[in-house]
């Protein structure tokens, strides 16, 4: 019964929260990885992208509630959803005509880039805080769990209770699907393959016909979707606070160079390395401890090896062993 | 028009804008804004030498800014005897023993031969010595936070001049950048950028949580100050008596003779960097930088050590930032480790090196002053367009109120644009390397 | 290639740049003038002319191939071989003289655009996408086409069995031999009405040599005239109908590939006796 007790314990604490967050921070970090295998840059606005596209899906779950429309236990942010990548790629194929375009004519460094993503990484950070303010929104409703901890208690007369947020759910299902549906449009299809082939040798793209600009166009769209559904997920999961996204930033590059840069699958494998790492690293261990050590044996204190204000300490130690004993990364960043 | 001229003209032009903001606005204001852009162009020196001269991209100022604030409270702030006795001394051999364990860890690691061995060695060295260290670090630290815990908590500071701080703010970001240095770039000379990023996320966290280092975000106040009180002034009958003289108020004449103090012990430190700067980019030791940042290959080939150079510099323009960072916070007289933002200290920094002129040392520091007097300036033009904007619409108008609670948010959206316009229009700065 | 004022400051910062894979190719049609020799299925006549602004590598070059033929460009190292393929691809900036293509003036044209004439080009260097599939790297080469290439595929994995066997194998994991075909293979895809091949075995040991001349006179049996660019002389003018001998980026000798392989000269100083 201890035995139970501690893995449902563990479950409820460690394994549902970082499973959610893994799935949170895999989609940011295909994101960054796609625009560094396609536009060869590391996108510092890519936080900024996930707020704004958050934002037009807060901003239409508003608009969604006040007319009275809702998806019944399911958030209105999920009927959202569709609105928010399309306001987030306007945006991106606006930000890519007005200010990366010129650059690519030029032929200009990557750095440059870079560079150049900051700015629009303020500009975003601007607009975001400009339309709906600084502070933190909550947005989601519907049903909260999809089990709580009493009826888990209940059902199994377990003394630990397990519960699943219906955020953490549809997280970990939207997530499957996205991920699902990047692999089959880069695998299988015509365009998503000469993304890859552009990503792997762009002279030879370009001699084979594959025009530059459409798999940029196209990556832009992709990042968008993939952008805007991480950040509502987030945004569900925890709450919307433009600051938040930013800081994401660091999180989600961890878990791109971790799974190897340009590689979609190690975004993935990174995002899951990071969260569970962070959750398990600042989890304090004292219950599950409890029902498993021996009677007397149990610890005093909380069994937490960092307190949860340094989960960016965790990311960034991970980071550094990754690079020290694997500098590509897990998936030796295979370009997309 | 020569360079020279132009030069001249564009800085005649920002102290111009400082001058109208004295005579629009207020000296007091004006003094502020000079004062941080001072400290700002100092700041902008050290982003200059990574990235003008050696191209190494620095993403984690913030991070030794921070540190140098940290620096004047560890330095200036007075000791707390019964913190010390509580659990001061544990602490320390907390301390000591955590780096004993990474040192030992290291050493383990390259000295002992590849192989299995060696892994379970090191990692045997961090396990066990991570929990001693938290054994006899975790009691120390709650005695010394438990004492007086609204009032200090901490273990206090050396209680040394706080000028002292400004060195010691430097050499205590040039340790971080050292220990950060040799690692990012040691091992591959990449990752630099996302290294940085997260130390300084990682220097921030450390400031916030670790209360008994100095108060986390209990903040420090009422750190001394290398210029005297305001209301010490007030009461000093000479100096009202000549601030009447001069035809001042002696309230008005206190803050601002407290300010250009400020200023003038800013503008030393400011001249003396930037000589230094300037000597070190004419020298031999600044020609083979940039020629290693032209050419890595190249230098490599003619046997120089690239990485010890850039460890060098790397070391050198943080430690510029770091005593920027301490200047800051002695101007404030507090330290308040959750005003720290990367927008504001790390890319602000950038956008004032790049507006500027990366590669020119009076480049970063006229963006210094010209980015920090926008960033100070731009919300009250903001508001003052929104009112514009926003006459036409109905006192009650919900969109009028938004777009006038939002003109604070102007900033960003004003440093991005004029960052995007600088580097596709005139990509090589307002003062270009020559 | 960038402009100076883009520069990137030597940075090297892999973490937020993709040093890897940055296109260098750029088009650089000539429009010097036209003059009218024999006509060939794809001529580079008289073709002077360099990268940029920098000084001549070519001077008055004529290398042209006939249907059903294979031409092959010989000559020491630095005499422009590959420079005088990459002029008739479109990739250098001429000054004098012009490219045809089955009659048609094609100088004025990027390298894409003459792909989409008809030209195969196989690279001499990272000239296959090392992280796509045989199978995916085929249908790269087939991306201008729109109708059905399955059949052109069928016929190159008949050409090249041992793709057929790595269809579904990463091509970088594949030898330098195989990685070769598939590079060959991909060219094939557009169905050129010519093949230009640079070095197609630098790098690969002599028994592989050997077999990838074999399967290029395949290629050419098939009747697509083939352009290329070999070190090894003497096995390349083998099989030559035509063999061009470039010496300082202008023509030394030209004739069949037994004729030069017969010409005491050319034994002398490029076959070594």
């Amino acid at each position: 019964m201890d035995f139970l007790n501690a893995i449902v314990a563990l479950s409820n604490f460690v394994l549902v929260p970082a499973i959610a967050y893994g799935s949170q921070l895999a989609l940011g970090a295909l994101g960054v990885t796609l625009i560094y295998g396609i536009l060869r840059f590391s996108n510092f606005a890519h936080g900024d992208t996930m707020a704004f596209g958050t934002m037009v899906v807060v901003l239409v779950t508003w608009w969604f509630q006040s007319m009275g429309i809702s998806f019944g236990p399911l958030p209105t942010a999920l009927l959202a959803l569709p609105l928010g990548i399309l306001g987030c790629m306007a945006l991106l194929l606006v930000t890519d005509r007005v200010v990366y375009r010129f650059y690519r004519a030029q032929k200009a460094k990557p750095v440059i880039l870079v560079i150049v993503s900051m700015g629009v990484m303020f500009i975003l950070n601007g607009l975001v805080r400009f339309i709906i303010g600084p502070d933190e929104q909550r947005f989601a409703d519907g049903e909260r769990f999809i089990i709580s901890a009493r009826d888990f208690k209940e059902m199994t007369g377990l003394r630990e209770g397990l519960a699943i947020k219906s955020t953490q759910g549809i997280t970990v299902i939207v997530a499957v699907i996205a991920v699902a549906l990047l692999f089959w449009f880069l695998n299988r299809t015509r365009t998503g393959k000469s993304m890859r082939a552009y990503s792997d040798n762009e002279d030879l793209a370009l001699l084979s016909g594959i025009n530059p600009e459409r798999v940029v166009m196209y990556t832009w769209l992709i990042v968008a979707a993939l952008a805007t559904v991480a950040g509502t997920l987030y945004g569900l999961d925890k709450s919307f606070k433009p600051f938040v996204y930013f800081q994401l930033l660091l999180p989600i590059f961890a878990s791109a160079i971790v799974g190897g840069l340009g590689s979609p699958l190690g975004a993935i494998a990174g995002g899951f390395v990071i969260a569970f790492s962070e959750v398990t690293i600042t989890y304090a261990w004292k219950k599950v401890l409890g029902y498993l050590m021996p009677e007397g044996l149990e610890p005093d204190g909380l069994v937490q090896l960092l307190s949860t204000d340094y989960k960016f300490a965790v990311s960034f130690v991970i980071l550094l062993i990754v690079l020290l004993f694997r500098p590509t990364g897990l998936f030796r960043g295979k370009s997309v | 028009m020569s360079a020279a001229v132009k030069n001249t003209v564009l800085f005649a032009l920002v102290g111009g804008l400082i001058l109208l903001t004295g005579f629009m606005q207020s000296w007091n204001s004006a003094l502020l804004i000079l004062n941080m852009g001072l400290i700002s162009a100092i700041m902008a020196i050290g982003v200059n030498l990574q990235w003008g001269f050696a191209g190494l991209f620095n993403v984690g100022v913030m991070g030794f800014v921070a540190l140098g604030g940290l620096a004047v409270v560890l330095v200036s702030a007075d000791p707390v005897g019964e913190a010390w006795a509580a659990g001061g001394t544990r602490v320390l051999l907390g301390l000591l023993l955590g780096a004993a364990t990474v040192v030992a860890a290291v050493l383990v690691n390259t000295r002992m031969p590849r192989g299995r061995a060696r892994a379970i060695a090191t990692l045997a060295i961090l396990i066990g010595g991570f929990f001693v260290y938290r054994g006899v670090f975790d009691p120390g630290v709650e005695a010394v936070e438990k004492v007086n815990p609204a009032g200090t908590g901490f273990l206090g500071g050396l209680g040394l001049p706080v000028l002292l701080a400004w060195p010691a703010g430097g050499l205590l970001a040039a340790g971080a950048a050292w220990l950060i240095g040799k690692t990012a770039l040691g091992l591959r000379s990449d990752y630099l950028a996302i290294a940085t990023l997260g130390i300084a996320e990682i220097i921030i966290a450390v400031m916030k949580n670790e209360d008994w280092l100095a108060r986390g975000v209990k903040n420090v106040v009422g750190l001394s100050r290398p210029v005297p009180y305001e209301i010490d002034l007030q009461n000093d009958p000479g100096f009202v008596d000549s601030a009447i003289g001069l035809g001042f108020d002696p309230v008005t004449a206190s803050t601002l003779y407290v300010k250009v103090g400020y200023s003038a012990l800013f503008l030393v430190v400011l001249v003396i960097l930037l000589w230094m700067a300037q000597m070190a980019l004419k020298s031999p030791w600044g020609r083979m930088m940039r020629a290693i940042r032209d050419s890595e290959v190249a230098a490599e080939a003619m046997g120089k050590d690239v990485t010890r150079r850039h460890l060098q510099v790397f070391v050198l323009g943080s430690a510029i930032c770091g005593i920027a960072g301490a200047m800051m916070t002695t101007l404030d007289g507090q330290l308040t480790p959750g005003t720290y933002q990367p927008l504001r200290f790390t890319f602000l920094i950038w956008v004032m090196v790049i507006v500027g002129g990366s590669g020119n040392n009076f480049g970063a520091v006229l963006g210094g002053f010209l980015i920090w007097l926008l960033w100070v300036q731009v919300e009250p033009i903001g508001q003052f367009l929104m009112d514009v904007i926003t006459s036409g619409m109905a006192e009650d108008s919900a969109l009028r109120s938004h777009l006038l609670g939002s003109a604070a948010h102007m900033r960003l959206l004003t440093m991005g644009l004029l960052l995007l316009l600088v580097l596709r229009f005139s990509p090589r700065g307002l003062i270009p390397e020559k | 290639m960038s402009s100076g004022n883009y520069d990137d400051r030597g940075n090297k910062d892999a973490s937020i740049t993709n040093p890897k894979g940055r296109g260098e190719l750029s088009a650089r049609p000539g429009t010097g003038q036209v003059m009218e020799t024999a006509s060939a299925f794809l001529i580079g006549d008289s073709m002077t002319g360099g990268y940029g602004k920098g000084p001549d590598i070519l001077h008055d070059c004529t290398i042209a191939v006939n249907p059903g033929e294979i031409a092959v460009i010989v000559g020491p190292n630095g005499a422009g071989k590959s420079t005088a393929m990459k002029a008739v691809f479109g990739m250098l900036d001429l000054r004098q003289g012009s490219v045809r293509l089955d009659g048609e003036d094609i100088t004025a044209l990027s390298p894409q655009d003459r792909v989409v004439r008809g030209m195969g080009f196989v690279p001499q260097t990272n000239n296959i996408f090392t992280s796509l599939t045989v199978e995916e790297n085929l249908e790269m080469g087939a991306f201008i086409r729109r109708d059905d290439f399955r059949e052109t595929m069928a016929q190159i994995y008949d050409l090249f069995p041992i793709l057929k066997d790595k269809r579904n194998q990463a091509a970088g994991e594949l030898s330098g031999g195989q990685r070769q075909q598939v590079a060959v293979g991909r060219a094939l895809m557009t169905q050129p009405k010519v093949l230009m091949l640079d070095e197609p075995t630098a790098g690969v040991s002599p028994i592989v040599m050997d077999e990838l001349f074999d399967r290029i006179i395949e290629v050419s049996r098939t009747g697509i005239p083939i352009l290329m660019v070999e070190q090894n002389a003497r096995q390349a003018l083998e099989i030559a109908d035509k063999g061009y001998v470039l010496v300082q980026g202008s023509n030394a000798y030209a004739g069949t590939g037994k004729e030069l392989l017969a010409d005491p000269e050319v034994r002398k100083s490029f076959l070594g006796g």
